[in-house]
């Protein structure tokens, strides 16, 4: 046996998380479904006038993602603190920053890098502009990020409680409304023809204040949680 | 110097005091059994002890060596295997070589079984999977919650030589338990009343 580095203990929890998150491919696959069901949804209720929905687009994306990251971040500790991986976590030498780092980071890896990898194709759905989709694939990349981590805040929160999910929602959808407005800002710049980047410039700040200063509130949330 | 000190412990729950001035300490070498009827407390006792409670309670605790605690949960991940288990374990206490797992599977009864997916496996085997980790681990503090629970009689029969074993070679083991140890090593009584008698 030897003393692993942290570098090389958080490369292992990650494949862990990404290994639990692949051999239950349900889990990678609601959070884009319900994705695909409500941009469906739209034209339907707002008509199918390409103009319409083209400039409803944006918004509409943006709004669909946040709900979708919404869905699945309250899962992100739930398992682990069913079944005591927690504790054992909460009690390892290693720095919990960055093991609740590597967390967040394989839960954005299977729910806002999937989601923005497929948003062109839901994009084209609801007539985006093409000159849009660069904008929105970027902003969803930044602020996805920013949504899990801030979505982690909640899920350690919350993670004692036998129902959680409403008061998650309650916690984050405030600290969620900033990366909306500018992610969904983003994308209305490009169609517009007006310069995307400095709003992913402003998405970006918030991803490195949330890398910066979530991780600390995530792992108070938990010790608290696993405490309670 | 004691593995770990407790000193003046006070804990209370729903309105009443499970312990009061409870100061010990754990030496090398020694087991120590927590004694106690159910609900007096000895659950609440090892959490403090292992630093998981760290609010509602009085008093310090000093570590002064790395600890391995089991708890009721068996930490096991049902999608994973027993080995991935092992070597992804969440604790980051260290790496171990496929030959450890290997060996630490083996040790708990689980050959065969290292390389099928946990939800196949039983209970009891889940608890095995946890208890490997004492094969592996080079902590000398062990806390264990109820280490025995679904465990058969002849894996309480190896895990007490083991822990027997793990005092001997200057560690410490505090476990709780209500059955009496059949172990050829001193077993140091621990009430949550008195302490550890001197």
């Amino acid at each position: 046996m030897s003393a692993p580095g942290t570098a090389a203990f958080c490369l292992r929890l990650l494949r862990r998380q990404l290994v639990l998150a692949v051999r239950r491919p349900i889990d990678i696959g609601n959070p884009l479904l319900f994705f695909a069901m409500v941009v469906a949804l739209f034209p339907l209720g707002l008509g199918p006038a390409p103009d319409t929905l083209a400039e409803f687009a944006p918004g509409i994306l943006w709004i669909v993602a946040l709900l979708s990251n919404l869905l699945t971040s309250d899962g992100v500790f739930r398992s682990d603190f069913d079944d005591g991986s927690l504790e054992q976590l909460l009690l390892s030498p290693q720095p919990l920053y960055l093991s609740v780092l590597s967390y967040i980071c394989a839960h954005w890896l299977v729910t806002g890098l999937l989601l923005a990898l497929v948003s062109p194709v839901f994009a084209l759905m609801l007539n985006l502009p093409v000159a849009g989709i660069a904008a929105l694939f970027g902003s969803l990349l930044l602020g996805s990020a920013v949504l899990s981590l801030v979505g982690g805040i909640g899920a350690a929160l919350t993670v004692g409680l036998k129902r959680g999910g409403m008061l998650i929602s309650l916690l984050i959808l405030p600290l969620y409304m900033p990366v909306l407005i500018f992610g969904s800002a983003a994308v209305k710049a490009a169609v517009t023809g007006a310069p995307a980047g400095p709003y992913l410039a402003i998405l970006g700040a918030m991803l490195s204040l949330a890398v910066a200063l979530a991780p600390f509130a995530i792992s108070a949330g938990l010790r608290i949680s696993v405490d309670a | 110097m004691p593995l770990l000190a407790a000193r003046d412990l006070c804990l209370e729950r729903g309105g009443r005091q499970l312990f009061t001035g409870l100061s010990f300490a754990v030496l090398p070498g020694q087991l120590i059994q927590i004694g106690g009827a159910n609900g007096a407390g000895k659950t609440s006792l090892m959490r403090i002890l292992a630093g998981l409670s760290r609010y509602g309670f009085e008093g310090q605790v000093e570590r002064n060596a790395s600890l391995l605690y089991l708890g009721h949960h068996s930490a096991v991940k049902a999608m994973l295997t027993p080995r991935e288990n092992l070597a992804w374990h969440v604790s980051g206490e260290g790496v171990y070589s496929d030959a450890v797992i290997e060996e630490a599977l083996h040790k708990v009864g689980l050959y065969g079984y290292e390389d099928v997916p946990s939800h196949a496996l039983s209970a009891g085997q889940h608890r095995r999977v946890n208890l490997a980790r004492l094969y592996c681990s080079s902590s000398p503090l062990w806390l264990l919650d109820e280490p025995f629970t679904a465990i058969d009689v002849a894996g309480v029969g190896e895990l007490e030589a083991l822990f027997a074993r793990h005092a001997r070679l200057g560690g410490a083991v505090v476990l709780t338990s209500h059955q009496r140890l059949g172990v050829d090593h001193p077993v140091v009584p621990l009430d949550l009343d008195t302490g550890i008698a001197p």
